[in-house]
């Protein structure tokens, strides 16, 4: 079989499971191809160039709603895991928070956030030109995190600052350019702008919401049609070599297989680090400890959540990429499906969730899921602007942002016929 | 209404997105052979975005390998006057052309409403023109290795000449014995009798 990749750390659980053998005991031979746009993966998952693909979550929602250029159906019946992503800003803008708003570099994400504001505030008192804030693809997890962040400080990312798009491996260079002011992307890439002193890391994934899918094993619609066999055995060699990633005795041979060249390419020491979650911040040296920055298996991170498809379309809905259509709702939930999840590990060792939806950052007093080897506690899980998500309610969730598109204009672009098509927009100021 | 119907049969403006100078060469030269006149090459992704707002092609055609097609993606969705441009394969009717274009590493993306005769010309074209590249650059690859191999084959006839007092047929028939036995290239074998010769030398 051959997989798509795009060579970051949230790929380990496909690498493992080639390389330790995890494929081959289910008689399947993972073949990995390293691409270098996601765009290229969307292409070639549908012309069959890939069987499979180390996928944004986001990714087969747009695939199921047609949004993006090349919306051809494909799915995920397995999340790669959680974690990874943080914001990191110049260390320039950094300082202009510092100064602004006397941090002493102990704060929260949102306490920077707010600062961000008030430094937004300043510049636009002195005439200065907007920030400008990259994210790796429109419809990914790094540009709602991104976007959820600027607005739990008050910061509005579509008339505040500018957000804009740079690969994964050119953020760092973009960065020391200052062709950018921050960027938020998948791990190794925030830790190495601020080795190379260039980046302070503000935020994490886990301090907007600690368990949100980040990438996704994308698989096309034909493919798995014709291949439902292979699709179960590959999903038990997934999650066999998910479990194997999150045991830390595991974490230098993976920090290594990550390594190589032919995946990420990067220091193992570094990986290892990220991997046990201890993260430099700051060029100043300053660290932070995350516990489970970067998570393959546990708190049924692999499992497909339908109530993380709907957030996802909360979001699209939230940021004018889609109108808000209860019509849409079947085709959000056939993007995820948490159905061939189960049937191909019943009877497994893995606790697998007996329902396919929760409210999603329901607070410090988990809801129980109940599983298939009794309960399943999950940790306490927040939104940074604590509000949970009814996975019942997208329009009353979305209308509760003080911070989001304005619906009309976002019903009008839908509505627009393609007389009005232009290939390119022309420059709006 | 079509693009078409509302401007007449205006020739179609093309913007070509490579950074290897070469290779746009090649693709701009295939395109105003089959007589599109009006063909823009953007080399820096840079001020990509604003060299395209001036432009304002009909036609983009982006190689695969380019990072910068996720640049555009987000273009095509923070506008707002575009309502959804359309990347060449939405159309999947002419699916081996499709095939053809991702294999040849060439993508397009095209206005809404254009005549798909119009259009399959241009990428016809460029997946020729990407192929041709890739010929181009696979022979010259070929040349380089040829070219080196001799250069090291004939250091190392020097050196056996040299040091075992050998006539440069005899060298080389040496070498050639030498390759054959151990099933190996002959020039990875003049490549260790020259590294074997420079670590004896100092």
């Amino acid at each position: 079989m051959r997989a798509g990749f795009i060579p970051l750390l949230d790929m380990a659980v496909l690498v493992a499971t080639e390389e330790q053998g995890f494929a081959r005991r289910e008689g399947i031979r993972l073949q990995l191809v390293k691409d270098v746009s996601w765009s290229n993966i969307r292409d070639r998952l549908a012309f069959r160039q890939f069987d499979v693909a180390h996928m944004l979550s986001p990714m087969p929602v747009a695939s199921q709603l047609g949004i993006g250029s090349n919306p051809y159906a494909c799915f995920t019946p397995f999340s790669l895991g959680r974690g990874g992503n943080s914001m990191t800003l110049s260390l320039d803008l950094y300082r202009e928070m510092q100064a602004a708003a006397g941090l002493d570099g102990t704060e929260d994400a949102l306490a920077n956030a707010l600062a961000l504001k008030a430094v937004i505030e300043r510049r636009r008192r002195s005439g200065r030109k907007p920030l400008v804030f990259a994210m790796t693809y429109p419809f990914s997890s790094h540009n709602y995190e991104f976007r959820f962040w600027l607005a739990a400080g008050g910061i509005d990312p579509d008339v505040d600052v500018m957000m804009t798009v740079v690969p994964p491996p050119l953020t760092v260079d973009a960065i020391a350019a200052r062709a950018i002011d921050g960027f938020c992307v998948n791990a190794p890439w925030n830790m190495i702008a601020v080795e190379k002193g260039v980046g302070r890391i503000v935020a994490t994934k886990a301090d907007i919401w600690p368990s949100a899918p980040e990438k996704v094993l994308g698989v096309s619609t034909d493919w798995a049609d014709k291949n439902p066999e292979t699709l179960s055995r590959l999903i038990v060699a997934l999650d066999a070599a998910a479990r194997w990633c999150d045991d830390p005795d595991n974490h230098g041979c993976l920090a290594h297989m990550l390594g190589d060249p032919a995946y990420v390419g990067v220091s193992p020491d570094m990986i290892l680090r990220l991997l046990k979650g201890e993260i430099t911040v700051d060029p100043g040296g300053r660290t932070r400890s995350t516990r489970n920055y970067l998570m393959f298996h546990g708190q049924a991170a692999n499992f497909p959540w339908l109530s993380q498809a709907r957030w996802i379309y909360s979001q699209m809905v939230r940021w004018g990429q889609a109108a808000y259509d209860e019509a849409c709702l079947p085709r959000v939930e056939a993007a995820y499906r948490p159905d061939i999840y189960r049937s191909a590990l019943a009877g497994s060792a893995t606790a697998v969730p007996a329902v396919d939806s929760k409210v999603e950052g329901a607070g410090s007093t988990p809801t129980v899921v109940p599983a298939t080897d009794g309960d399943l506690i999950p940790d306490p899980d927040v939104f940074i602007d604590r509000r949970a998500f009814d996975p019942s309610d997208i329009p009353g969730y979305v209308s509760g942002f003080a911070i989001r598109a304005n619906e009309s204009v976002t019903a009008a672009k839908y509505a627009t016929g393609p007389e009005n098509r232009r290939l390119v927009p022309k420059q709006s100021t | 209404m079509t693009k078409d119907t509302q401007t007449g049969q205006r020739p179609l403006r093309v913007a070509i997105l490579e950074e290897d100078s070469l290779k746009a060469a090649v693709l701009l030269d295939g395109l105003r052979e089959a007589g599109i006149a009006d063909v823009e090459v953007i080399d820096t992704m840079t001020h990509m975005l604003r060299r395209l707002s001036t432009i304002d092609p009909d036609v983009i055609i982006i190689g695969l390998e380019n990072p910068s097609r996720d640049v555009l993606e987000q273009m095509f969705q923070v506008s707002k006057l575009v309502s959804r441009p359309v990347a060449m394969f939405v159309d999947q009717s002419d699916e081996s052309m499709i095939q053809a274009a991702v294999e040849a590493g060439v993508s397009a993306y095209v206005v809404d409403g254009l005549r798909k005769e119009r259009v399959k010309a241009i990428v016809d074209m460029a997946i020729s023109r990407f192929k041709a590249f890739d010929r181009l650059q696979r022979e010259l690859a070929a040349a380089r290795n040829e070219l080196a191999s001799r250069k090291i084959i004939e250091r190392a006839k020097g050196i056996l000449m040299r040091t075992r007092q050998l006539s440069e047929a005899e060298a080389y028939a040496l070498l050639r014995q030498t390759a054959m036995n151990e099933k190996r290239k002959l020039a990875e074998i003049a490549q260790s009798v020259v590294t074997a010769a420079s670590l004896l030398e100092k």
